[in-house]
């Protein structure tokens, strides 16, 4: 091929950098400037070079809300993921019911995220929520503002509400576009129920599944919104996730430095772990190491 | 080992059938031979995949009874029937390794561990898979990959009659050839019962000993390839079969003379006695590889116009219209073809009547 003196059709891609560049570099590297700098006042402020990412690494708080956070985010995927592919397998394949179960399970989906959490701090309340009140009539004690193991579970339950219709949703697109053969050659070779999801439904839903569960990572790990609006972050610490650290750290503490040294990092967890995901996804049961 | 019956069949997919169109399948009746190599020709939607759908149980018919060795299977369900199938896109367990997707529908069996190896070990050596065993299938040519499929089937020894829903579609050419090969040597091998489901004729006259060819739900004929070449039985297999189809002239009779709108063709003893029988509308119908064309009028000829000439190398399409019909002619390569008005000659021996689209015998 012919090599292009004059390449003026580059000046085509500047509209699209110049997006990128106001909507992604430049507020980033504004947090990568942050997280050098001690700010003392507006338009006054210290070079500090690597202090901030030290004071972080070391900020036991801070170890504990990451645990805090795998935790959280460990225990969605083991639920929303299974939960989400059993109610695809079992929803209808034609018929009124299709649409009608996929509307209904798109509702949480619809719902503002902080609406959410007000939906759920009523219906748990332990006076007057129907969750919550039903709870305590049974004779079990049960309050999340004041209890660590009830704020999880009420924070665990509005996730898994919110959650698994993505899930869901995900894997019955991916189970409709198995072609009808698949079941038919299954049948032929006398395949049992359990045989045709392990061989056929989940090899074929990889795809889908793969993109579900980093989304669902993603999430899970930035999560903020619903547990700001339910527990605030308590009892004490006990749902204090790193996304409401690190706004009690920015805007509570107005700590901006060590706020955005805390971002950075954040942020490089979220990248590392997803490409991970990504990696060992693609890779499983493909033959790769052959 | 079974012989095939299928007894007064016939499947509408809508639950309520109001009429015959509502039917996919409307009426079929017959015996497939044990060890029989079958064609299932078609067009599209004429129901070629229903009733092999049927057969294998996939299928459950509105009407009628199918039987394996005169037992009633009906009711049951492929896995039951000791039945393979192999579908037109290869359909392999992605995951597993070759030789796991080969030894799938043993283990799903409960065959003994053993048994499984040297089925699997004796069908990967028929079908030229050896070297693949320990690969996974995913990452194999389409052409392998079908074989696979095939190997399911082969691989139980309990398997009466595989069935194949136009399993070459996705093969290239060259290997197509090689695969059809390797079904009738099989074929030879095992004296399995085969149904081979397809709408290329080339493949199902190459491949089959007798040929059915359906039309609009229901068998028109079943034949050997000769015999669909010759005696067409039907209007439509004259006109499916063959490349180009069978002449098709509709004529009125009179004594041993056919009338196509004032031409002329003479018809020899037989075919006037059977014309004489005949009721309906009466067609006439002539293989193109069958005409004559020469430039003098001779005793028997028809003058024809000559439309077009295609030279497709081995031999030459001529297209003629005669009395305001259009007709084909096949001609050698080397046979010289007159311009403009040529004669046409109808061999009387080679040329069928057909009533109401049925042929007259």
């Amino acid at each position: 091929m012919e090599k292009w003196e004059n390449n003026k059709a580059w000046f085509l891609v500047v509209p699209v950098l110049a997006f990128v560049a106001f909507s992604a570099l430049i507020p980033l590297m504004t947090v990568v400037n942050y997280s050098v700098q001690d700010i003392l006042a507006p338009g006054e402020s210290v070079f500090v070079g690597t202090e901030w990412f030290k004071k972080v690494l070391h900020d036991y708080r801070l170890h504990d809300a990451l645990w805090r956070q795998f935790l959280f985010s460990g225990l969605v995927l083991l639920i929303e993921m299974p939960l989400g592919i059993l109610i695809a397998l079992a929803m209808p394949k034609k018929g009124w019911g299709v649409s009608f179960s996929l509307v209904t399970l798109a509702l949480p989906l619809l719902i503002p995220w902080n609406t959410i959490g007000s939906i759920w701090i009523i219906f748990t309340r332990p006076d007057i929520g129907l969750f919550g009140a039903a709870i305590n009539s049974l004779g079990l004690a049960f309050d999340h503002t004041r209890r660590p193991l009830d704020a999880w579970i009420t924070l665990m339950l509005m996730e898994v509400w919110h959650w698994t219709p993505l899930v869901a949703l995900l894997a019955y697109a991916g189970l409709r576009a198995i072609p009808e053969m698949y079941y038919q050659a299954a049948k032929i070779d006398g395949a049992s129920a359990w045989s045709t999801f392990r061989y056929i439904q989940l090899p074929k839903m990889r795809g889908v599944l793969t993109i579900a569960l980093l989304l669902r990572f993603m999430d899970s790990f930035l999560i903020y919104a619903e547990p700001f609006v339910l527990t605030g972050g308590g009892p004490g610490d006990a749902t204090t996730f790193l996304s409401i650290y690190l706004v009690k750290i920015a805007t509570g503490q107005f700590d901006l430095g060590m706020a955005s040294a805390f971002s950075l990092i954040y942020f490089l967890i979220v990248l590392l772990l997803c490409f991970v995901f990504y990696q060992v996804l693609q890779n499983v049961g493909k033959g790769a190491r052959i | 080992m079974a012989c095939i019956e299928l007894n007064e069949i016939a499947h509408a997919y809508v639950r309520n059938p109001a009429g015959e169109s509502d039917y996919a399948i409307k009426r079929i009746h017959n015996v497939w031979d044990d060890g029989g190599a079958y064609a299932l020709l078609g067009p599209s939607g004429c129901g070629k995949t229903t009733l092999l759908n049927i057969i294998s149980g996939l299928v459950t018919p509105s009407r009628g009874r199918v039987l394996y060795d005169g037992r009633d299977v009906t009711a049951m369900p492929p896995e039951k029937r000791n039945i393979a199938q192999v579908f037109q896109f290869p359909v392999l367990y992605d995951t597993m390794t070759v030789f796991d997707n080969l030894a799938f529908p043993l283990r799903n069996r409960g065959i003994e561990k053993n048994e499984v190896i040297k089925r699997v070990h004796e069908v990967a050596e028929i079908l030229d898979l050896t070297p693949f065993l320990k690969k996974k299938a995913a990452g194999l040519a389409a052409d392998a990959k079908q074989k696979i499929s095939l190997g399911r089937g082969l691989v139980r020894s309990d398997v009466a009659a595989i069935l194949f829903d136009e399993p070459l579609t996705v093969i290239d050419p060259h290997l197509k050839w090689h695969l059809r090969r390797k079904l009738k040597e099989i074929h030879e091998q095992l004296k399995l019962t085969l149904i081979y489901v397809t709408h290329d004729q080339m493949e199902a006259l190459t491949f089959a000993e007798k040929v059915v060819v359906m039309y609009e739900g229901e068998i028109v004929q079943i034949g050997t390839p000769q015999d669909l070449v010759e005696n067409p039985e039907h209007t439509f297999v004259g006109y499916f079969i063959g490349s180009p189809g069978m002449n098709l002239l509709s004529c009125t009779l009179n004594g041993n003379v056919a009338h196509i709108d004032g031409a002329r063709i003479l018809l020899d003893q037989k075919t006037t006695e059977l014309g004489g029988k005949a009721r309906g509308k009466l067609e006439l119908g002539i293989r193109p590889k069958y005409l004559e064309l020469s430039s003098e009028p001779g005793k028997n000829g028809v003058p024809a116009d000559i439309k077009a000439v295609e030279d497709l190398g081995s031999y030459k399409i001529v297209t003629l219209t005669l009395a305001g019909k259009t007709l084909q002619a096949k001609l050698p390569e080397g046979k010289p073809v007159p311009g403009g008005t040529a004669w046409l000659v109808f061999p009387p021996q080679w040329i069928r009547l057909f009533a109401d689209g049925r042929l007259v015998k």
